[in-house]
């Protein structure tokens, strides 16, 4: 096995500990964990996370130079690689840690940071630049002046069920997850607990599905197990297409063995010896490292057959998505993994007693199969213990757009949406006020700001025109057009729809045609087919259209299709009456109701602009006020870019 | 097509489920899919070749035509739109000259937009050939074409 730090005797002792509690392990095995934590050390340990949004901020480029460094200065040192702790904004992250002391986090630290913050630490000063905090361990020394990391205003009101490992530990390491109290669950399960049984368990903790619906995920597994047949499959859905969300991703690049015992215990409960996990193509990096787990597993006998001597077997296959949103639909995907075009089927039957192979299938999503194993080890009360009346247990939200601290959150259901952006998001970037938080991605809606203090559960979402969806949070600034956002999800689920039935297909291209109109200048209208007086029935026919389609489409991705522009008509209607009767867009995003006025107090006449305009629109003489002709004028905003003196605006 | 059989040889008795996978790998190993591909795809799974262009022409991930030495995806996801990932898509379509889903007449850079590649905590995000630029702004966008197309010039 590798990646490994214990021999092979104390592996085996602790592949037959795991369905006993941790306590009554013995001390030599206590003592490996205690190893294999990294509680004892001998030499520093360096940590740089370095998941797929770390890598993108330079990860990679500081991790070279930090072996470059320890080569040249002769420090022996270890580097580990771990995922994302979910803080994107202040990527790359390096941790340090020096033996018998805590664990110290710094952020953006880029390779030209390298230098300076490994001297220091080796010369046993802890710099209080780039500093984030230190990580709270009783078992080691803390330091007395610095803060701690689960005091920061971005973690300390985050409940950690899914993400605890994520970003902390080296997520190729199967006994590191398994010190942290990985696969005792399973044992447990295996050991005590026949399927049903572990169906009601679920059943009991109020587990709903995490990728969008909010099923009841012990109620759904039921389905199949009831169902008699010689084969059954799970399929997880890791096949995040929503725009917006990528708490699935990291999950499985910074703790993949959490999804894969999840998916071993889900399996267990339908009776299924055959799983999928369909993933998208561009997460390189997360099949890399499933690909590495489903192979230490293997070696560990803790996938296979006669799994912890149980009888019970199991086979994992990858299966690469190649880029379908509709994919994310259960029979698309199911027709996806079976080599057909990923087009839904009418439902009844439900995979559940018809899916994959027309087996009974049950489909759940990362999030969902994440949080298995911290109920099968703690038991349902753990559980539903936390959450509100309806919705239990924790969600994460990744957390992006105008928004200070972008990353993965992951906090109780209940808490308040103002919480979660002002709180731990740190509020809204430059000083600029809130407008609106897109949740649900294209087939959920925008809150806007009266409702910022609604306690986020599946039910509250819907009252208030959203859904929970898999989790992506957006969160918009006052210079965010509405009417924009609304075409830009339909052009998105135009698209991507499938095509298969009319209302989705035509009915999304015509909403998308009515938003075009209503942002579009009167220069290009054509006035022959009457589109003036169109424009002015674009709200009515678009709320038309809109039922129509929730009414008729086939799949869960057309009939949610047309809430977006339903969300954003219910909160947001002046801003389309400003764009359809006054022809004016608010916020100056949509290019042709706007134009770009050079204040003659300001413009010093440096000709810059002029320099760089496109379509050479702007004039004027050097040292004297310059003006643009609006009709040359494309909107590309390039002199915005390039004028020193804030002398342009946009009206 | 020697490299199309060794894509085959990885999948022994394949039947319709492994038509993806393979397609996948075909596309990974000589960059598209060309006519004589799917023929030899189709020969290989007792398919129809109307069938399996069915299928690919189904999902956005597989291509016809040959990339050019750099592919530059430019991410649509509502993160990046917010952040103004469309501005930078009207840069890179002006500085190179090209729609998405063409490829410069030097063969230098191939454009497309992609839905959202999971980096909505950087955006708005650009990758090439796979690589990450993170935050990028509108006029960074002339620095890196001409970064890579240096680079080009330097292997030449």
């Amino acid at each position: 096995m590798p990646n490994t730090t214990i021999d092979n005797s104390l592996r085996q002792e602790l592949m037959e500990s795991l369905d006993v509690d941790q306590a009554q392990w013995s001390d030599e095995l206590k003592e490996g964990m205690q190893e294999i934590k990294r509680k004892k050390i001998d030499k520093p340990v360096i940590y740089v996370g370095a998941g797929t949004c770390g890598l993108g901020a330079g990860a990679g480029e500081t991790l070279e130079k930090i072996n470059d460094y320890l080569n040249e200065n002769n420090i022996e040192a270890s580097i580990k690689e771990v995922g994302c702790i979910g803080f994107c904004v202040e990527e790359p992250l390096v941790d340090n840690q020096m033996p018998g002391r805590t664990r110290v986090s710094f952020s953006e630290i880029t390779e030209d940071r390298v230098d300076d913050l490994l001297d220091s630490v080796f010369d046993g000063e802890i710099p209080t630049e780039n500093l984030l905090g230190q990580f709270k361990d009783e078992d080691l020394e803390a330091y007395s002046d610095l803060p701690f990391l689960n005091e920061h205003d971005f973690f300390k009101d985050q409940t950690r069920m899914v993400l605890p490992n994520c970003g902390v530990v080296d997520p190729q390491s199967l006994e590191e997850y398994i010190a942290h109290g990985g696969y005792q669950g399973l044992a447990q399960i295996l050991k005590t607990k026949t399927p049903e049984e572990l169906c009601n368990m679920v059943e009991d903790s109020g587990l709903r599905g995490r990728g969008g619906g909010g099923f009841p995920t012990g109620t759904k597994w039921k389905f199949a197990l009831n169902t008699a047949a010689s084969q059954k499959y799970f399929v997880c859905n890791a096949d995040e297409g929503d725009p917006g969300a990528f708490m699935d991703r990291a999950v499985i690049e910074g703790d993949p063995y959490r999804l894969l015992e999840g998916l071993t215990i889900s399996s267990y409960a339908i009776g299924a010896s055959n799983a999928y996990i369909y993933i998208r193509a561009e997460y390189p990096l997360a099949i890399k490292r499933l690909e590495h787990a489903i192979a230490t597993l293997k070696e560990a006998g803790l996938l296979g057959d006669n799994i912890l001597n149980s009888g019970f077997n199991l086979e994992i296959k990858i299966k690469k998505g190649a880029g379908a949103f509709v994919c994310g639909e259960e029979t698309a995907l199911i027709h996806s993994i079976e080599g057909k075009r990923g087009m839904p089927r009418p439902r009844p039957p439900f995979p559940a007693t018809r899916g994959l192979f027309d087996k009974p299938t049950i489909i759940n999503n990362v999030e969902t199969l994440a949080n298995l194993p911290g109920i099968a080890r703690n038991g349902a009360d753990w559980f539903n213990s936390r959450g509100t009346e309806g919705s239990k247990g924790t969600k994460v939200f990744a957390l992006s757009g105008d928004i200070n601290h972008t990353g993965l959150v992951e906090v109780e259901m209940g808490v308040k949406l103002r919480d979660i952006i002002y709180n731990i998001g740190g509020g809204i970037g430059e000083g600029k006020a809130y407008k609106a938080a897109q949740i649900g991605g294209p087939s959920g809606g925008c809150i806007p700001e009266q409702h910022l203090d609604i306690e986020i559960d599946y039910e509250s979402l819907q009252e208030v025109g959203a859904m929970m969806g898999s989790g992506g949070l957006v969160v918009m600034d006052e210079d965010t057009c509405m009417v924009d956002v609304a075409k830009f999800f339909m052009d998105f689920i135009q698209r991507e729809s499938c095509g298969k039935c009319i209302p989705c297909r035509e009915g999304t291209r015509r909403m998308l045609d009515i938003l075009k109109a209503i942002t579009r200048g009167k220069k290009k209208e054509n006035q022959d087919k009457h589109e003036t007086l169109q424009r002015f029935k674009g709200v009515m026919y678009l709320e038309r259209l809109s039922e129509t389609i929730q009414d008729s489409a086939l799949c869960g991705l057309g009939q949610t299709a047309p809430n977006p522009v339903l969300s954003t008509l219910r909160w947001f209607r002046d801003e389309y009456e400003k764009h359809i009767y006054e022809r004016k867009c608010p916020a100056g995003v949509c290019k042709d109701l706007i134009n770009y006025t050079i204040d003659d107090d300001k413009c010093v006449g440096c000709t810059l602009c002029a320099k760089n305009c496109p379509t050479n629109a702007i004039k004027g003489k050097a040292k004297a006020p310059h003006y643009i002709v609006s009709d040359e004028c494309v909107r590309c905003g390039q002199c915005v870019n390039v004028c020193r003196f804030d002398a342009i605006s946009v009206k | 097509m020697e490299r199309v059989n060794k894509v085959f040889e990885k999948y022994p008795n394949a039947g319709r489920d492994s038509l993806i996978p393979i397609l996948q790998d075909v596309q990974e190993e000589t960059g598209f899919l060309s006519k004589d591909a799917v023929k030899a795809i189709g020969n290989y799974l007792n398919l129809p070749t109307s069938k399996i262009y069915g299928v690919a022409t189904f999902y956005n991930q597989f291509r016809f035509e040959a990339l050019g030495n750099f592919h530059v995806q430019i991410c649509r996801g509502t993160a990046c739109h917010v952040k103004g990932s469309a501005q930078i898509l009207e840069e890179f379509k002006r500085e190179l000259n090209i729609e998405p889903g063409e490829t410069t007449r030097d063969e230098v850079f191939s454009l497309e937009v992609v839905a959202c590649i999971g980096a909505c905590g950087l955006a708005p995000a650009i990758t090439v050939n796979g690589k990450v630029h993170a935050k990028v702004k509108p006029d960074e966008v002339k620095d890196i074409i001409k970064r890579y197309r240096q680079e080009v010039k330097e292997n030449a």
